[in-house]
Parts: C-alpha cells; sequence; structure tokens
C-alpha cells in the first residue's frame, strides 16, 4: 500500500497549524500548550520543595513563597489538570471513538484552543509582573482588601480559561449525542466517551459559578462593593461557598477523563470486555451529579452550622460508593483476562492502587470528627495529590503512552518508558506519603517555616520530588525523540479494541474514508476473537 | 534546638483520644481495601499473564451479587464513618455549660487573648488543666484559624462575627498554637503556645499577671457609661430604648418579624450595625447610632460581657418581663 497523506503531513507551514480545523491538530496544539504550563507549574514545585527542604524559612522570603504555591496551584489546576486529557486526548480520540469526521463544531473548537492561550498569557503576565499570593482558592477578604499581587489579572486568566473549558465541553456533548456512527448506541459506547460526556456537563454547570465568584471578587477589590468583606457588609463565606461550589465538582473534571482512560488501558491490556461496563458508565454520570452537593466538605470549620457539616458529611460519602464500584469493576476485569505488562498498563494499575489510597484518606477527611483536626494540613494536601497526581496524571501520561502510536505513527523506548512508569511511581509516594503523616501530626499547609521536629519527614518528600520531577523528565525526552526516531508503529500495535485501532497510525486527515457501522459492544474481544478464528 | 522525630502527634484533651479512635478506625479501612485491592492486582495481573501473543481474554461473566455486594458493603462502612464522625464533630462543635470563656482576637499575625478576669495576652494562653475552656474568638482583618494539634481542636476565626471552640486539658504542659488558615506573609508565624497548668498554679499566675481593666463585665460597665449607652439604655429608659437586663439567651423579635436568639453575635451586631437589628416596636425610635469604628475587638468584648452579665435581671430587682412591658 502506497503512503497515503495523514494529518500530520496533509499540510505543512505554521499556518496549516494555526488556522486548522482538525480536532487532532487542535488536541497537539493543546498538548503544546498544557505542556509549558505543566513545565512552569512544576518549576514553581520545585522551589517549593527545596524551601521546605529546611525548617527555618530561609531559601526565599515570606512573599515569594505565597506567590510559589500561588502560581503552583493556579497553574497546575486550572491550566494543566482541567484541560489536559479531555483538550488533548478526548479532542483527538472522540470524534474517531465514535466514527465521525471531526467534532461537531471545529471552528469553535479551533476557538476554545485561542481563549484558553489568551487566559494562559493573562495569568503568565500577571506571573510575570510580580504574581499572586492568595492561594489558588482566593479566599476573602484577603484576597478582595487585603492581597497587593496581581489578584485581578490572575483572576481574569481564570475567567477567560473558564470559557474554553466550557466550550469544549459543550462541543462535545453535542459530538456524542448526534455524531455517533450507525450502530453505535449508547451502551456500545467506549467508557472514556461516557467519562468526558459526564465531564462535559459538569464543564457547562460549574465553570460559570466560578466566574461569576471571580466578577464578584474583582468587584469588591475594584469598587469596594461589599460582598465579601465583612467591613464593607459583605459576608467572607459567601465567597467559599460560590468558590467551592466549582471547585470541588472541578476535582471531577480533572479525574473522571483519568478514569475513562483507565477503562480503555484495563480491557486492552486483559483483552477482554470490562466488568460491568453498565456500572461504570452511570458511575461516571453518579459522580458528576453527586459531586455538585459537596462542596460544603471544605467548610466544616467555616461556621458553617452543625447541621450543614453533618448533610454535607453524608453526601461525600455517597460520592465515594460510585468511585468504589469502579476500582472493583477495574479488578474485576483483569480476572480470566490476558494481562500484558505493558507500559500504559502499569500506568493503569498504578493508578488503581494511588487512586485508591487517595479516595479513602478523602473518606477520612469527609468524617467529621477525623476533619476537624486534618483540614487545612498536609493531610489534605497529600489526599488531594494522591488523587490529582496519583489519579489524573497517571491516568493522562498512561492514556498518552497508549494512544502515542495512535497520535504519532510511531513507538516510544519500550525500556525507557517502563522505567520511568516505576520512577514516577516510586517518586510520587516518597513525595505524598510522608504528608499523610506531617498532617497528622499538626503541620498546617501554606507555610513556609516550620518546627524543627517536622523536617525529617519534609526532606523524604523533597527527595521524593527529586526523583518524581526526574521521572517526569524522562518521557518528556523519548517523546520528542520518538517522534522522529521511534521504530513505526502499525495501525493497531497493542492488539487493541476499538475504532481508533481500526484507522491508520496517523490518522487520515478526516479519520474515515467511509463512516464506519458498529455491530458490537464495546471491548468485545472475545466475540472479535472466536469470529477471526472461523474465518 | 530540639530534633526529634515523632510520628504521632501528643494528646492532650479530652477529644484527642475521641479523634485518635475514628482516625485510627479510618486508617485500618484505608489500609484494608488499599492492601485488598493491591493484593488482587498483583494476583490477577501475574495468574492470568498473556501467554501467547494473539491470546484474548474469557467472556465477562457479569454478577450481579458483586456489584451490589461491592456498593453495599462500602455503603454500610460509609455510613458507619459518618455516624460516628458526626457525633465526635457536634460534641466538638457544643461547649459544656460549665465552660468559662475566654476570647481571641486573631489579626495579621498575632493572637490576643482576654481571660474573663481581664488579663490580657498575646499569642501565649494561659488555661487550667481539667477545666472546659471555650473561646470565642474574632478576627480583625482576613480569616484566620485557630489550631491546637495536642487538642485536637480548630476552628476558623472570621472578621464581623464570633466562632467558638472549647476544649478541656487533660496535661499540664505548653502546646502549639498554629493558625491553619492562610492569612498572609506571616502566615506562617502566626503561631504560639497554650500553657496548661495546675489550677492552683493557674491562680497564681492570675494574680501576678496585671489586669488592667479588671473583669471584663466591670470593664464592660465602666464602658458602658463611658461611651455614652447609658443615656439611652437606663433601666427606667424603657420609652427610649430596650432594657439590656435579661437580654442574653431570650429570643426577640425584631422589627422585620423574624425571631432572633440573643447571643453574641447578635449583640454585637446590635452594637455595630444597630440598623440590621432594629428590635420590633422601635422602629420608629430607632435612633441608636452605629459604634463601627469607635470600639475596639476588645472592648466590644467587654461590652458584651457586661450585657451578659446583666443576665440574671433578679438581682438588679428586675424580671425579664417586666422590662419587656
Ligand atoms: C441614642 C440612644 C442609644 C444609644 C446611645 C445606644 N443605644 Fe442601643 N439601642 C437604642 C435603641 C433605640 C435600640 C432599639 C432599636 C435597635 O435595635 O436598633 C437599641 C438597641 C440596642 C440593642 C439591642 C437590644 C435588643 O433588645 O435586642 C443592644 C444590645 C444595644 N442597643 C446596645 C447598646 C450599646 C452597647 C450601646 C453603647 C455602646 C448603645 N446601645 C448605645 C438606642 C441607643
Ligand atoms: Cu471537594
Ligand atoms: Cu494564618
Amino acid at each position: 500500500m502506497s503512503e497515503r497523506k495523514n494529518y500530520l503531513n496533509a499540510d505543512y507551514g505554521v499556518w496549516s497549524w494555526l488556522l486548522t480545523k482538525d480536532h487532532k491538530r487542535i488536541a497537539l496544539l493543546y498538548l503544546l500548550s498544557i505542556t509549558v504550563f505543566f513545565a512552569l507549574g512544576g518549576l514553581m514545585a520545585v522551589g517549593i520543595r527545596l524551601e521546605l527542604a529546611t525548617p527555618q524559612g530561609d531559601l526565599v522570603q515570606p512573599d515569594t513563597y505565597n506567590r510559589l504555591f500561588t502560581m503552583h496551584g493556579v497553574m497546575m489546576i486550572f491550566f494543566f489538570l482541567i484541560p489536559s486529557i479531555p483538550a488533548v486526548l478526548g479532542n483527538f480520540l472522540i470524534p474517531i471513538m465514535i466514527g465521525a469526521k471531526d467534532l461537531a463544531f471545529p471552528r469553535l473548537n479551533l476557538a476554545s484552543w485561542y481563549i484558553f492561550n489568551i487566559g494562559g498569557a493573562f495569568t503568565l503576565w500577571a506571573m510575570l509582573a510580580g504574581g499572586v499570593d492568595t492561594g489558588w482558592t482566593f479566599y476573602t477578604p484577603f484576597s478582595t482588601s487585603f492581597s497587593n499581587t496581581h489578584v485581578i489579572a490572575t483572576g481574569v486568566g481564570v475567567f477567560i480559561a473558564g470559557f474554553a473549558s466550557i466550550l469544549t465541553g459543550l462541543n462535545f456533548l453535542v459530538t456524542i449525542h448526534t455524531m455517533r456512527a450507525p450502530g453505535l448506541t449508547w451502551f456500545r459506547l467506549p467508557l472514556f466517551v461516557w467519562a468526558h460526556y459526564a465531564t462535559s456537563i459538569i464543564q457547562i454547570l460549574g465553570t460559570p459559578v466560578v466566574a461569576i465568584a471571580i466578577l464578584l471578587l474583582a468587584a469588591e477589590r475594584l469598587f469596594h462593593i461589599g460582598i465579601f468583606d465583612p467591613a464593607v457588609g459583605g459576608d467572607p463565606v459567601l465567597f467559599q461557598h460560590l468558590f467551592w461550589f466549582y471547585s470541588h465538582p472541578a476535582v471531577y473534571i480533572m479525574i473522571l477523563p483519568s478514569m475513562g482512560v483507565i477503562s480503555e488501558i484495563i480491557t486492552a491490556f486483559s483483552r477482554k470486555r470490562i466488568f460491568g461496563y453498565k456500572f461504570i458508565a452511570f458511575a461516571s454520570v453518579a459522580i458528576a451529579v453527586l459531586g455538585f452537593l459537596v462542596w460544603g466538605h471544605h467548610m466544616f470549620l467555616s461556621s458553617q452550622s452543625v447541621y450543614a457539616g453533618m448533610i454535607f458529611s453524608v453526601l461525600s460519602m455517597l460520592v465515594a460508593v460510585p468511585s468504589a464500584v469502579k476500582v472493583f469493576n477495574w479488578t474485576a476485569t483483569l480476572y480470566e483476562g490476558s494481562v500484558s505488562w505493558e507500559t500504559p498498563m502499569i500506568y493503569a494499575l498504578g493508578f488503581i492502587g494511588l487512586f485508591t489510597i487517595g479516595g479513602l484518606t478523602g473518606v477520612m477527611l469527609s468524617t467529621l470528627g477525623i476533619d476537624i483536626h486534618v483540614h487545612d494540613t498536609y493531610f489534605v494536601v497529600a489526599h488531594f495529590h494522591y488523587i490529582m497526581v496519583g489519579g489524573a496524571i497517571m491516568g493522562y501520561l498512561g492514556g498518552l503512552h497508549f494512544w502515542w502510536p495512535k497520535i504519532t505513527g510511531r513507538m516510544y523506548p519500550v525500556f525507557w518508558s517502563k522505567i520511568s512508569a516505576i520512577v514516577i511511581f516510586i517518586g510520587f509516594n516518597l513525595t505524598f506519603f510522608p504528608q499523610f503523616m506531617l498532617g497528622y501530626l499538626g503541620m498546617p499547609r501554606r507555610y513556609h517555616a516550620y518546627p524543627d521536629d517536622f523536617q525529617v519527614l519534609n526532606v523524604m518528600s523533597s527527595a521524593g520530588a527529586t526523583i518524581l520531577g526526574v521521572g517526569y523528565l524522562i518521557p518528556l525526552v523519548y517523546f520528542i525523540w520518538s517522534m522522529r526516531y521511534g521504530k513505526k508503529a502499525g495501525a493497531n500495535p497493542w492488539g487493541a479494541f476499538g475504532l481508533e485501532w481500526d484507522v491508520a497510525s496517523p490518522p487520515l486527515p478526516h479519520n474515515f474514508d467511509q463512516t464506519p457501522v458498529v455491530e458490537r459492544e464495546a471491548y468485545d474481544y472475545a466475540a472479535q476473537h472466536e469470529e477471526r478464528d472461523v474465518a | 534546638m530540639k530534633f526529634g522525630f515523632p510520628l504521632f502527634p501528643e494528646s492532650a484533651s479530652t477529644l484527642a483520644p475521641q479523634v485518635d479512635a475514628i482516625y485510627f478506625f479510618g486508617l485500618g479501612v484505608a489500609a484494608f481495601f488499599s492492601t485488598l485491592i493491591a493484593c488482587l492486582i498483583f494476583y490477577l495481573a501475574i495468574r492470568y499473564r498473556r501467554r501467547s501473543e494473539d491470546e484474548v481474554g474469557k467472556r465477562e461473566k457479569a454478577a450481579m451479587w458483586l456489584e451490589i455486594a461491592w456498593s453495599i458493603i462500602p455503603l454500610g462502612i460509609l455510613l458507619f464513618m459518618f455516624a460516628w464522625g458526626a457525633k465526635v464533630y457536634f460534641e466538638a462543635r457544643r461547649p459544656p455549660g460549665d465552660a468559662v470563656e475566654y476570647f481571641v482576637t486573631g489579626k495579621q499575625w498575632m493572637w490576643k487573648f482576654q481571660h474573663p478576669e481581664g488579663q490580657r495576652e498575646i499569642n501565649h494562653l494561659h488555661v487550667p488543666v481539667g477545666q472546659p475552656i471555650q473561646l470565642k474568638m474574632t478576627s480583625e482583618d482576613v480569616i484566620h484559624s485557630f489550631f491546637v494539634p495536642a487538642f485536637r481542636i480548630k476552628m476558623d476565626v472570621l472578621p464581623g462575627r464570633y466562632t467558638t471552640v472549647w476544649f478541656e486539658a487533660t496535661k499540664t504542659g505548653t502546646f502549639r498554637l498554629f493558625c491553619a488558615e492562610y492569612c498572609g506573609a506571616e502566615h506562617s508565624r502566626m503561631g504560639g503556645s497554650i500553657t496548661v497548668m495546675e489550677p492552683r498554679d493557674y491562680e497564681q499566675w492570675l494574680a501576678r499577671a496585671d489586669s488592667a481593666t479588671g473583669p471584663l463585665a466591670l470593664a464592660g460597665a465602666q464602658l458602658f457609661e463611658a461611651k455614652t449607652c447609658g443615656t439611652c439604655h437606663r433601666p427606667d429608659s424603657n420609652l427610649l430604648a430596650p432594657i439590656l437586663h435579661g437580654l442574653f439567651g431570650e429570643e426577640v423579635t425584631l422589627a422585620s418579624g423574624d425571631k432572633v436568639l440573643v447571643d453574641e453575635n447578635y449583640l454585637r451586631e446590635s452594637i455595630l450595625d444597630p440598623k440590621a437589628t432594629v428590635v420590633s416596636g422601635y422602629e420608629a425610635k430607632a435612633v441608636m447610632p452605629t459604634f463601627v469604628g469607635q470600639l475596639s475587638e476588645e472592648e466590644l468584648v467587654e461590652l458584651i460581657s457586661y450585657i451578659k452579665s446583666l443576665g440574671d435581671a433578679a438581682s438588679h430587682g428586675e424580671t425579664p418581663e417586666e422590662s419587656a412591658g
């Protein structure tokens, strides 16, 4: 077969990228942007961990330290984690997985990328002009009446980037509803698509609320309208309600797509249909819905009433159930499978372990009696890094390793990729496990200096962070290397099931020559195999 | 400088063992399920490892009973943890009736304390052992959070209102106090200590620590006159302004028709923002001026303590009924 033009070599030149409407190219544009933001956020983390290697607070000024952790949070959450899987892998894969030629609104898709970068540019400018020191949570009245850093510029950046997130969500929803190939019924969809469906709902319903919170914050800061600061007649706790109404569900914007990736990887490397397909699909939706009802668990000690605390606590417990259901179903999928320990699978199995720890410590935090002591300590820091780094980023990297041959048509070096997966796993645990202990010992978060007896655990954490950093650098190097020198990958290097593995690697500009007709349920390896044997 | 490597915090209050117990239970649950999942993964992934290149897994056998089991069992454990945690939290947020009241004002970046007898301290608080103590806390600027790890207590400290936290120390000694809510540049240095003493030692300490103002209620009585509150709120001035005797702990009806319980926050608001809490019957005579900016947090505390001390109206020869009439 002669070489056909694929989406990468169909056009050349900068403009063919900057004006592209191809969801696959836009996915790569996003990949570039978020990698830059991840690197910046990572650099801030280096500063934080270096400072915390000694108790005295001697490396940087307190003001600098406060900017470091604030910008680390803002970059990582709004400009890396929230867009990561949806905007890169979702963008690339959803149309192909459902047998479509593109997303429903290709121009809007490109516009989202520009909007996202404008938001990022604002935030970067704020950072270069002196930064912001409110914490990524922007709590009032500190952020409205006391901080003299670039709160508004950062807020505007986050506000703008929020629209990119809303538009992407909208695009996905419409695409999934209207553009599925013939025969691709809802219950034949890959779970990756279900996960993105649930995520999109949150993006559309939640993001406007944080946008409003930021607007109100800016109004009070600029015009001293009394909204949040009691000195001018406002209520500081109101801001926390608005902020967490979005930012708790935002946690699920980060983790649900990752769960979708894991469902794909586990099935592909067990060559077996997922255990409890419908349970996993509905669990995603249940998490998205329940996720909107638990924001108050960030506020058990904020002066919220005792009874409100109890309601938010019990609802938070309920969200844990669908998450547990997913973990059990993934594990059960391995049973009687044909399991191969390829790199993506190592990431996926690592994800299950770390997510389980993150989830169970989340349950501990939702337990009112425990939260009294560990709220706003390193216990919380450790918990959400287990979810976001151990969960969301492990899923993102697993997904990148899984679909990289599809995206670029080339394989990365297998040996190095396995090494890096293991280095990341070890580095991660060494960084964040000691933080659980620090938290229970009573070390509050956002501390620039701390008592001497917390040092040993902090040094362990800083050492782990170094290992983790190296772990992240290795894939960066070999991914770039592989684009040119990697072994050519065929259409289906893993022997995996799914429409994306039926098209060429890299895919054609319009994905399919003919719209495929879907006749099977997702992940039906056994049936596919039997059919092949017959043929 | 002491250099240690503790793995578990000291425990020095009646609440601490309760929080620790539920923490260990949670830890047990977390350890059990994490280990279970890890073992299952390793076992299954090795037992069913791929043996030939084109091997595929068996057909999935859906098992409803399994799905139900692994939804219901975690749910049961979760609800149990919820109930237990809620009980501990409920007690932690409700001070017992005999708790002695201290006042705390947070500001960037220090803690100010007022003892009931009027002694003031900064960053370091002395209290007696074995005595329930409640802290009424407020902030002069941003949100702070009062955190004493050895007591397992924490509560946010907000500007514009009082929040409460209580503890009963079970051990003498000096324990760390942290600010747990990020509050700006010196957040990590907004610490201090709580020194728990034998009651006898505490009495001696109180006697030594001079109290410029005397007991809070007494200081409040003087302020009440100095700030001209007394010109309107006299026991015989029923027509001019409400009588404050016996007010605390009662329910008042506001002009808006709402019924509110008179607590510290209500008194605070009545003094700082009288327009927001006009009492029913005084709509036309709501002449009370605002005292915003004229009273420090400490003075407010003294005034409130004074008004609270008027609670036993009988000793002033009046009953709340009379004063309401
Ligand atoms: C000019 C007269 C005047 C002065 C001076 C004044 N008040 Fe008042 N106060 C009133 C009136 C009238 C009301 C009832 C209307 C309202 O609730 O605002 C009132 C209400 C109150 C209430 C609520 C009573 C209730 O039954 O709920 C409190 C508490 C109070 N005042 C405390 C003070 C204190 C403390 C001061 C001094 C710092 C003070 N007042 C000074 C006139 C006054
Ligand atoms: Cu949350
Ligand atoms: Cu603080």
